[in-house]
């Protein structure tokens, strides 16, 4: 048993003349949250069409579970869950009524289709409104009813489709929470989203898209130091003395410029915090402040996107 | 790609089960379900009721007489039941039908919809059977509400080919609201608003109601000769005028339930007295001669029904289901 579960190799989609996804390769192995980031517009949702079959591909080929989405796509769909992009349900019926809906396309016996119902809608702390009209839930909990149907139909696969658009932040904390249960219940999770921050803390591994290609792939760190350059940022806020000739003096560093009144940033090739609190309070200075500046996918999607630009 | 590789597995109605109960649940449920029903009510019971009032005070003892309480066109109302329901089954056809698939897109439910295991084709056909089936449930439930009253205000009990031809006359209207079905979810593919979809559609309908009979009489006078020299002339524009009024559906309709209901009825078109001789005037047809009378008018219909279908289902196939 092989332990990729989507393997794409050379996808390709053609709108007219329009490349909206031109040959892309990539791979999500199970147990892993993948992320697919980039504007709106680069091909994420096309992509993941395709990977279910529901559009057809102009080239290339995706292989999800050992089917092929274009000759075997009820196979695939028995086995992957989807979240569309702002997910709807029958707002007439229950939040049961719905899944009951899915439960039965799925061909799910009626008996064990209630249990897992229930498991799923308490998986998603949904359990107290299981006989709700969906009309009355806000768009957090149509989401996790989303999630819910995933969880019921057992899926392998799991693809979110912009999952935390338009979500308050205790909403978005809680469906990360659970597309990370998702992953511990050893489920492959394809994300996608141009929310970057919040997608940062629970994918494994990240494509970045542009214009219908990846740009980039690999872990944060690994994006991180091939945009931005390997170093170790800190931030550091100190009074008294010359702080900024201090800073120089520690070796590793490579650069110190100053943020503020008080306030600098710190590039080393290796973690120089240690030694930076240690000279700065020798020399007597009065440290106030180290923090360490995580790499943030923001800045690397901010600062590919600028090269890309410049070199256009 | 060549087409080996593009074929696709597994039976293109998987699931479509599901999608009829699920389909015929909410149409039966629904409130619009409820509305169209006392539409129908609402026309239909004036023009029964005057008929039953007529029919009890003339005694006809050869006559059909449950099925004039179907066809009798009473003084104080001026439009008999079938008439009704000629203009009222599309209404509910169009009503039941033009956000089939649209409503699905807006409330973004049909890209959940379609990422389980079944095809596009299972969903189409089983909203579309399900429109069917509401409407068979629909009209045979008002056919046995007309026979009662029949049963209950006349006194006699309807006689067997009666009750034949009445269920012929059912499956011609569940054909010609399937046309309608047909033609409001061919709409509902084509058009993302469902407002759009249920304007053209009523604007289709009103076509065909009102302006279809103008409009085929003056392009029948605008191709005529200046004078018609022989009745082979003459029975050519009729054929032509017959031609075009029965691109309506409703035309196709009003004239398979005029064979069926009215068993006196020997043609559809114009005559010559010579292919008259020797028939005996007002004299009915046996069910099996009227029906080989209408048989055109019921394939037309039913083959008309496909081919609007089809036409959705190639659309539908080829939209795109992002939003």
């Amino acid at each position: 048993m092989t332990d990729i579960v989507i393997e794409a190799r050379g996808l390709t989609k053609l709108y007219g003349k329009h490349r909206a996804v031109d040959a892309i390769d990539f791979s999500v192995r199970r147990g892993e949250i993948f992320g697919l980031l980039g504007p709106n517009g680069a091909g994420k949702t096309t992509t993941i069409l395709m990977m279910l079959g529901l559009t057809e591909t102009s080239g290339g080929s995706v292989d999800v579970l050992g089917f092929d989405p274009v000759r075997q796509p009820l196979e695939v769909k028995r086995r992957v869950g989807y979240l569309p992009d702002a997910v709807g349900f029958y707002d007439h019926l229950t939040a049961r009524e719905n899944l009951r809906y899915t439960a039965r396309l799925l061909a799910i016996p009626r008996r064990e289709a209630e249990t897992r119902i229930g498991q799923a809608m308490e998986s998603v702390k949904l359990a107290d409104v299981l006989d709700k009209r969906v009309s009355t839930f806000s768009r957090g909990m149509r989401q996790r009813l989303g999630i819910a149907e995933i969880v019921m139909k057992r899926a392998e696969v799991a693809i979110l489709d912009e999952p935390t658009s338009g979500l308050d932040p205790h909403s978005t904390f809680e469906l990360l929470e659970m597309i990370r249960g998702l992953k511990r219940a050893g489920v492959a999770v394809l994300l996608s989203s141009h929310l970057l921050d919040r997608v940062q803390s629970v994918c494994d591994r990240v494509a970045l898209f542009n214009e219908g290609r990846i740009a980039l792939m690999g872990t944060v760190v690994e994006l991180a130091n091939q945009v931005l350059g390997a170093g170790h940022p800190i931030q550091i806020e100190a009074a008294g003395g010359d702080i900024a000739g201090t800073l120089h003096g520690i070796e590793g560093v490579q650069s110190v410029v100053a943020e503020g009144e008080g306030v600098w940033k710190v590039v080393a090739d290796r973690d120089v915090r240690a030694a930076v609190a240690h000279r700065i309070v020798t020399s007597g200075g009065e440290l106030t402040r180290l923090a360490d500046l995580q790499p943030s996918l923001e800045e690397v999607y901010t600062r590919y996107f600028e090269e890309a630009r410049r070199a256009a | 790609m060549p087409p080996s590789a593009a074929r696709r597995q597994g039976s293109p109605f998987t699931g479509i089960g599901p999608v009829f109960m699920k389909e015929l649940a909410d149409h039966l449920s629904s409130v619009r379900m409820l509305v169209l029903a006392l539409f129908v009510i609402a026309f239909g019971a004036f023009p029964v009721a005057s008929s039953l009032q007529t029919l009890r005070t003339v005694v006809d003892p050869n006559s059909f007489l449950f099925l004039r309480i179907f066809t009798l066109e009473p003084e104080q109302v001026g439009i008999s039941f079938v008439a009704a329901l000629n203009f009222i089954i599309p209404l509910m056809a169009i009503g039941l039908g033009f956000d089939s698939v649209n409503g699905e897109f807006n409330r973004r439910t049909l890209s959940r919809v379609l990422s389980q295991p079944i095809y596009r084709d299972a969903l189409l056909l089983g909203k579309f059977l399900a429109g069917v089936a509401t409407f068979a449930v629909v009209l045979v439930a008002l056919w046995l509400i007309v026979l009662g009253v029949g049963l209950l205000l006349l006194g006699v009990p309807p006689r067997g080919v009666e009750v034949a031809r009445g269920v012929g006359f059912l499956v011609v209207a569940v054909a010609y609201g399937g046309v309608w079905l047909a033609i409001s979810m061919l709409f509902s593919v084509l058009f993302r608003s469902t407002a759009t979809s249920a304007l053209c559609a009523l604007g289709l309908w009103l076509f065909f109601f009102l302006l279809w009979p103008q409009l085929a009489s003056a392009i029948v006078s605008g191709v005529a000769p200046g004078e018609i020299r022989s009745v082979e002339d003459y029975a050519a524009l009729q054929d032509l005028a017959m031609g075009l009024m029965r691109l309506s559906p409703g035309t196709l309709f009003s004239e398979a339930v005029l064979g069926l209901l009215s068993p006196e009825t020997r043609t559809l078109g114009p005559m010559l007295p010579a292919q008259m001789r020797g028939a005996v005037m007002g004299a009915p047809l046996p069910f099996g001669q009227s029906l080989l009378l209408i048989w055109p008018q019921i394939t037309g219909l039913i083959a008309g029904m496909i081919v609007i279908f089809a036409a959705a289902y190639v659309v539908f196939q080829r939209e795109e289901v992002r939003a």
